[in-house]
Parts: structure tokens; sequence; C-alpha cells
């Protein structure tokens, strides 16, 4: 250490709420890639779900053939949008979360609120980074479903624009979501304890890792209230031939209520944020 | 020219968590330019008071105004004009430190620059290092480093220096001492009292929560704490001790007594900061120990104030 220290003060503009916001992205997306337990339980998770499924179901034919042997898909094929779906919720909700939460404990979010940094701009940065590694999970999911698995991708254009719609709504809601989950654990190391079966009994009730139409109604009706389950049903309508919907709960994608139930948790994920959401616990 | 306004002002600061009186009616000043020390031991109300006056927590009574704002109501142009080393951090340091410096450097409005604040801090061969593989000094300088790459007016130090080996300390002061000469107010808590003595211009003493000495560090404890102590042994055996202000005459009386012979473990002893404020401190908890053992006045106190 030496005193050479330059004593200028000259007077410069501070910089802008969104500027802050983008240069959080990049510095949160760059240590989201640094974390071992992020990269396996919220990036790569999916890859190994799929890859277990279509390992361990690969002898037992095709999903939703029809009598006359027309119209089936691949186990992997029938599995991806769940994977997909799963993804949405682990970027947003799973790792938020349990990242927020940790950061909460180890006295980072302490040392960012004594800074000039405004909580808008550390918002901008978690939900980009939510939304950076969720299109890049998508992506090499996808291209791992077409060239490992052999899996179709839809090729209708429309199909796209829906695949478009629910991703930027399920993504946005999840990490909404995700922020207003990490104010429950009292601490960082219990995130992990609090976040993990939130989001594990949701997949298997939602139709992630076991197939919706063959869940009990009562089931079936309590996943319908989480927003998991329409993302799902959103991604099945994209991949899944037509005649799929027909064993959706009403016989329909009801893209419809997709929209309208992740509208209402988008709304309920934003109002919990914005009233949870302190840089450190206050005392009392 | 007016005397510009002091920056720091804490009048009657009180802090309650439930029945727990943290704070009991602090008050000070630290004028513009200024390093102040906040000294006394742990649980005393040192890190409470500068949490109070960082934003992080709210008081229960008194007033505080931060360069001209109260804390309470401090927006993020406030905070740019802070810096803050807390007494603790234990981020997880997936980052490096050039990567950490750089990206809170862009959070300021006129930063220092990097490079420099790095090679001021000692960091230079650390700085492609992640902040999770350093130890805890250097860890420690990085928390430092932090602290002043806003280029802050008034730098928050809660014992800046825990973890230093004797020459990273030293390497720290001039670090400081460079700060002070440039002009940034400084509010400094440490458990090392000749850090205090070497960086500090004024110093407050907390004890229990109240304020129990303030004033310039020479003068702290008064004139009589800075007695000089003849210390030896008589021919007893016994330790005794003569506080004077003439200590040469009481060593040449000593020895004439005893006929010239030398006296065994003869001392003489001039109270360091740290003599001082352990005998401060020392009166303060005999204080309030009398204070606890005589119930009946604060009966007499509580009937006053009704439930």
């Amino acid at each position: 250490m030496s005193t050479t220290i330059t004593g200028t003060r000259p007077q410069t503009k501070a910089p802008g709420v969104l500027c802050l916001g983008l240069a959080r992205i990049g510095y949160e997306t760059r240590l989201y890639f640094r974390s071992p337990d992020t990269l396996l339980f919220t990036f790569f998770f999916p890859f190994i779900m799929l890859g277990i499924f279509t390992a361990a179901f690969s002898s037992s034919g095709n999903i939703g053939t029809n009598p006359d042997g027309t119209g089936g898909v691949s186990v992997g094929a029938y599995y991806l949008p769940g994977m997909l779906a799963a993804g949405m919720l682990l970027s947003g909700v799973q790792n938020l979360a349990v990242d927020i939460a940790g950061e909460r404990s180890d006295g980072t979010l302490k040392r960012l609120g004594g800074t000039p940094l405004s909580p808008l701009s550390y918002f901008v940065g978690k939900i980009g980074q939510v939304f950076v590694t969720a299109i890049l999970q998508a992506a090499l999911l996808m291209l791992v479903a077409r060239f490992a698995f052999n899996i179709a991708l839809p090729s209708e254009p429309e199909k796209w624009g829906t695949f478009a719609w629910v991703f930027l709504f399920g993504v946005i809601t999840s990490a909404f979501l995700g922020i207003a989950l990490s104010a429950l654990p009292r601490s960082g190391r219990s995130a992990t304890a609090v976040v993990t079966p939130v989001v594990l009994v949701l997949q298997f009730v939602s139709g992630v890792y076991l197939q919706f139409n063959v869940l009990p109604d009562w089931m079936q009706n309590l996943a319908s209230i989480f927003p998991l389950k329409w993302m799902a049903q959103g991604m099945r309508s994209v991949f899944l031939p037509d005649s799929f919907a027909a064993a959706e709960q009403t016989g329909s994608w009801d893209l419809i209520w997709v929209a309208a139930a992740l509208g209402v948790w988008l709304v309920v994920g934003l109002v919990l944020s914005r009233v949870t959401f302190r840089w450190i616990r206050r005392d009392v | 020219m007016t005397s510009t306004p002091p920056v720091v002002q804490v009048r009657d600061l009180q802090k309650s968590y439930g029945s727990v009186e943290a704070v009991r009616g602090v008050s000070f000043s630290i004028a513009a330019g200024e390093t102040f020390a906040l000294l006394g031991p742990n649980g005393a109300g040192k890190s409470t008071t500068i949490e109070i006056l960082e934003g992080y927590r709210d008081r229960t009574g008194g007033a505080v105004s931060v360069l001209g704002i109260d804390p309470r109501r401090g927006g993020l142009d406030w905070k740019a004009r802070l810096g803050i080393v807390l007494q603790t951090s234990a981020e997880s340091g997936n980052v490096t430190v050039t990567e950490q410096l750089r990206h809170f450097a862009g959070l300021y409005p006129n930063p220092r620059d990097v490079d420099e604040v790095i090679d001021a801090t000692g960091l230079r061969e650390k700085s492609k290092t992640r902040i999770g593989k350093l130890s805890g000094g250097q860890r420690r300088r990085v928390d430092v480093a932090l602290g002043i790459i806003g280029r802050p007016e008034l730098l928050f130090l809660d014992e800046p220096t825990t973890g230093f080996d004797p020459e990273a300390r030293h390497q720290f002061w001039s670090l400081i001492r460079g700060l002070k000469a440039e002009g940034t107010t400084i509010l400094l808590t440490t458990h090392y009292l000749e850090e205090a003595a070497q960086l500090g211009d004024r110093a407050g003493i907390i004890a229990g929560g109240r304020l129990i000495d303030i004033g310039s560090i020479d003068d702290l404890g008064g004139a009589d704490a800075r007695i000089p102590l003849v210390r030896w042994r008589d021919e007893n055996g016994r330790i005794r001790e003569e506080r004077t202000n003439r200590p040469a005459r009481v060593v040449a009386e000593l020895t004439a007594r005893l006929n010239g012979a030398e006296p065994d473990d003869l001392e003489i002893i001039r109270p360091s900061l740290e003599d001082v404020y352990l005998a401060l401190v020392r009166d303060d908890e005999a204080e309030a120990a009398g204070r606890a053992a005589t119930p009946s006045g604060s009966q007499l106190i509580d009937q006053d104030v009704p439930a």
C-alpha cells in the first residue's frame, strides 16, 4: 500500500439506473456460470432428467399412438416440453430464491445497500441474468433434443410464436416468484432446504416428470393453482402434435388460460417482490 | 470564510432492541477532514452507532445528521458520497479482485482509478485472483479497496485491520494518512489503541451504550490519567507504585533510601492510550456495578415512569 491517491474531485453525472442494470446483467451472468451448484441443479438439471427419461423408457415404445399406429411421439419427445418448462422454473424460482437468500446472509446485499446502486438496477441485473441463462438453457436443450435424441422440432412459425410468449411470460413470472421466495429462508444455508422441496413437488404434480393426464383429478386441480402446470401445458402445445390436446384437462390447449394464469402469477410475484425485498433484515 | 458545518453530528442518540438499550444518549460531532476514532469494548454500542450513521439501522431517539442529511432519508446521491467498510464480510468470492473493483467503481459518479486503488491497497499480485481464494487479511484489503473506490467524502471504517499482520497494518495506516491528506473525513472503530493513536485526531470511548469520554487523543482521560507511574519491588518483595509528575525525583529518593542500592524491578511507566482507555473502561464498569448494587435508586426512577 502506498499513499499515492489522487485528490481531484471532478463533477461527473451519476450512472443511470438502466445503465447500471445492464452492467449488473453481465456481472450476474458471469457469477451464475462460475457457481458449480447453480450449473448442476439449475442449468444442466433438465438435461440430466431428459437423458434419464429417454434412457429409462427407450424400450417402452411411443406415447399417444392412435389405434391405427400413427400420431405417437417418442418418450424423449413427450418429455421435452416438460423439461423446457422445468428449466424456466428452475432458472427463475430456484436460482434466484437460493441466490438472493445467500446474498442476504453472506453480506453481499448489505454491502450493495451501502452503495449508490438502486434496488431497481439490482432487479434488472437478476431478471436479465435469468433471461440470458434461461434462453441459453432452452436453446441448448432443443439442440440436444434435436441432434442427440433425434426429436423433431416444430416447423410452423405460429408454434414458435406461442413458444416465444409462453417462454417470455413464464421466465419473467418465475424470476419475480424467485425474488419473492428469497425472503422466506432465514439463512443462506437453509435456502436450498426451503426452496428445493417447493420446486420439486411442483414439478411432480405439474406434469413435468409424470404424464399430467394420468394424475388424479384432485392433483391436477391443485397443480392448476400454480404457474408451472400452465408453463408445461403451453410448451406441450408447441412441441406435441395437436392430437395430444385431447389429453389435457378440458380437451384443448387452453392457451388463453395459460396466459391468464401466468399473468396473475406475474402480478403476484411482482407485488410480493416489491413488498418483501430489503437489502438487509431490518431490526425491530 | 464561515466555518464549515460538521460532517457528522450526533445528539443524544438512543437505540433499543426490545428492552435492551444498546445506545443510551450518545452525542458527538466530526468536523470536515477530521479522523474520529470510536473506541470501546465489544458490545458497547460502537457498531450499532456506526450502522445508524450509515443508514442500516433506525434509531430509537435523538438527532443524527451525516453530510447534512438524516441517514433515515439518505438517498442514492447521499450514498454516493459515503464509503463503508463493514465489520464483517464473507461474501462468496467467485469474482476476481479487479472484476469486483471495476464493477463497484461503475456504481459511483466519480470513482477512483481501479489500478490506483489496487496498488494503494497492496493487492497488485492478487488482482487476478478470485476473492474466495484470498486469505482473511487479503479479503479485508479488498473490503477497504471497495470502501474507497467511490472517492468518498466520509469513510466509515469498522475495525478495518482485523486479521492484518503488523506490516500490512502499517501500510494501511499510510494509506489512511493519504486519504486524510486529501481531506477525507473518517470515522474509525478499532480495538487496536495504537491504531487510534496513530490515525485519530479525536476519539470517543463508548461503554455500556454511553460515551464515557471524548476529546483529542492526547487529552483523553484527563491530565491525571497521563501521570507517569513509578513501580518497584520493595525489601519485603511487595510491588509498590507511585503516581508522580516527577518520576526522576521519586527514583532518586528511593535510591537514597536504599543507600545507593538498585531498587528491584524498577520501572517508570508513561500511560499509553491503551492504559488510559483500560482505566476509563474499568472505572465505568465499577461504577455500573455500583449502580446495579443499589436497587433503591433505580426503584425510585421506575416509580417515576408509569408502565
